[in-house]
């Protein structure tokens, strides 16, 4: 006799608001399961190599897995890959460009609406759109890789290590946007640090990611 | 006029000339001679052997036996393209496009050629649709090989900066859409090259083999026009069926790059 097939391990979503992620595994990991609501940030910690980065990956869409994420009640599998690409939007620990000036790079160009602001704010000057990515240094390259998604008002942040290559003014600087953009707009946010104390700082809760489970751990400053 | 016969001796004169390469080659540390003396004797070998089968096929002028040459031309060179990459598509699918994208470039062409502009009656009349198609496939055959070849070394060396594009929710298209075109390029320039120093810095094969034989220059000089818009024509075609065809492979249904489909590269 044929077995009924097995139910999807979605909750049951409605009309419920926020980024839920069901079962994920991919590589041999998971599968995690973890709800995140409108506005708040939740911190990925783990050792090097354990799957944090692979974890936002798969939450991108970007490596085959197996589970499914939801936004807003919406399955990732259930639209157009580019269009949840646009809503999901991660920057990479390291950021990569094609073109030989930053202007091309950024959707809608350098000069446009919030743009000019986030730039401001991350220190750099109205002509940046003219300067050639090859002279920019790696910590220049990871503030505009954060405009360049930032700009482009993704429902969902997933930063891999954001702040690497930056000081400690600069870091703060981050920080405060990233803190505005969740308050103001109800952006989700998954930061992923080995900075304990940034994350403590940053986000609403922090888990330990481990090979089969995340673990939530503790947000009081020991 | 007559072709004045080339004896044995005189080819191993110009053979002579290869050895000497080789020889260079080995002092130099190039470490090309054992490739190049292989290809020179299989050049020898196969060239010997086609003239036979040639010999037999224009007398008997069957549709089966031309059809059945053809058909074994155009697996050699799907194998060939498929071949002669460094990072391919493994299992049958490498095969299978490389052959296809040889189809178009060669087969489609060379029918259009022979059924409307030669207008050679029976249109395989094997005088005209053996050297017709060989020209076709030895010549798009670079263009494709080279065109596949950059894309997948492309594309694997520019992995995480195609990702990078994806995740900016560009698709599949977009974020390989510059190498795509890039690859497409290289794929035709060669050909374009060619027509453009054809006649003022060199005389094509073609047409030196024709005027050799006897024709008019001005014959020999309009097939060489027909051949090479042909030739430019399907390697255009079937560079940008491989590309397409290719780049399909390389990402799946959810527009995730899947590199997994590429063999490891044996230095």
């Amino acid at each position: 006799m044929k077995e009924a097939p097995l139910p999807l391990p979605y909750p049951d979503q409605g009309n419920s608001k926020g980024l839920h992620v069901c079962a994920l595994s991919f590589l041999g990991n998971g599968p995690y399961t973890l709800d995140i609501l409108p506005g708040e940030c939740v911190g990925l910690i783990g050792r090097s190599g354990v799957g944090k980065t692979q974890l936002l990956r798969a939450v991108a869409d970007v490596i085959a897995h197996g589970g499914d994420c939801l936004l807003n009640g919406i399955a990732c599998s259930a639209i157009a890959p580019p269009l949840w690409r646009k809503r999901v939007a991660m920057v990479p620990a390291e950021s990569y460009w094609w073109y030989d000036t930053v202007a091309p790079h950024f959707h809608g160009g350098v000069g446009q609406g919030q743009s000019i602001e986030l730039l401001k704010k991350m220190g750099f000057s109205p002509d940046v759109g003219g300067w050639r990515v090859s002279r920019l240094s790696t910590g220049e390259r990871q503030r505009l890789s954060l405009v360049r998604t930032l700009i482009t008002a993704p429902q969902v942040l997933l930063l891999d290590e954001p702040t690497s290559s930056l000081d400690q003014a600069m870091v703060q600087v981050v920080e405060e946007i990233v803190t505005d953009i969740c308050q103001m707009k109800q952006t989700i946010c998954l930061w992923v640090s080995h900075d304990r104390e940034q994350l403590f700082r940053m986000a609403n809760r922090i888990y330990r990611v481990e090979a089969q489970a995340l673990v939530e751990e503790t947000t009081e400053c020991m | 006029m007559h072709v004045i016969s080339l004896s044995a001796f005189d080819l191993g004169l110009a053979a002579f000339l290869l050895i000497l390469l080789a020889a260079t080659s080995l002092r130099i540390g190039l470490g090309l001679e054992k490739r190049m003396l292989i290809s020179g004797v299989r050049m020898t070998v196969q060239l010997l052997l086609i003239g036979l089968v040639l010999k037999v096929l224009f007398a008997s002028s069957s549709l089966w036996l031309v059809l059945t040459m053809a058909t074994i031309m155009l697996l050699v060179a799907g194998y060939e393209v498929w071949a002669r990459q460094k990072r391919k598509l493994s299992g049958a699918r490498g095969y299978l496009i490389s052959t296809g994208s040889m189809l178009i470039s060669s087969f489609t062409v060379t029918f259009l050629a022979l059924t409307i502009m030669v207008g050679v009656d029976p249109w395989y009349t094997p005088q005209y649709a053996i050297p017709l198609l060989g020209m076709l496939l030895g010549n798009t055959m670079n263009g494709v090989a080279l065109a596949s070849d950059r894309l997948t070394t492309e594309i694997y060396n520019h992995r995480a900066m195609v990702e990078q594009r994806l995740l900016l929710g560009q698709n599949w298209q977009e974020a390989s859409g510059d190498i795509r075109r890039d690859c497409m390029r290289t794929g035709m320039i060669p050909i374009i090259n060619s027509m453009a120093a054809a006649g003022v810095v060199s005389l094509p094969g073609m047409m030196t083999g024709q005027i050799l034989g006897g024709s008019s220059p001005l014959d020999a000089v309009k097939y060489q026009i027909l051949i090479m818009f042909l030739i430019a024509a399907g390697t255009g075609f079937g560079v940008l069926t491989a590309i397409w065809l290719i780049s399909r492979q390389l990402f799946d249904d959810r527009q995730r790059l899947v590199l997994d489909n590429l063999t490891d590269v044996q230095e």
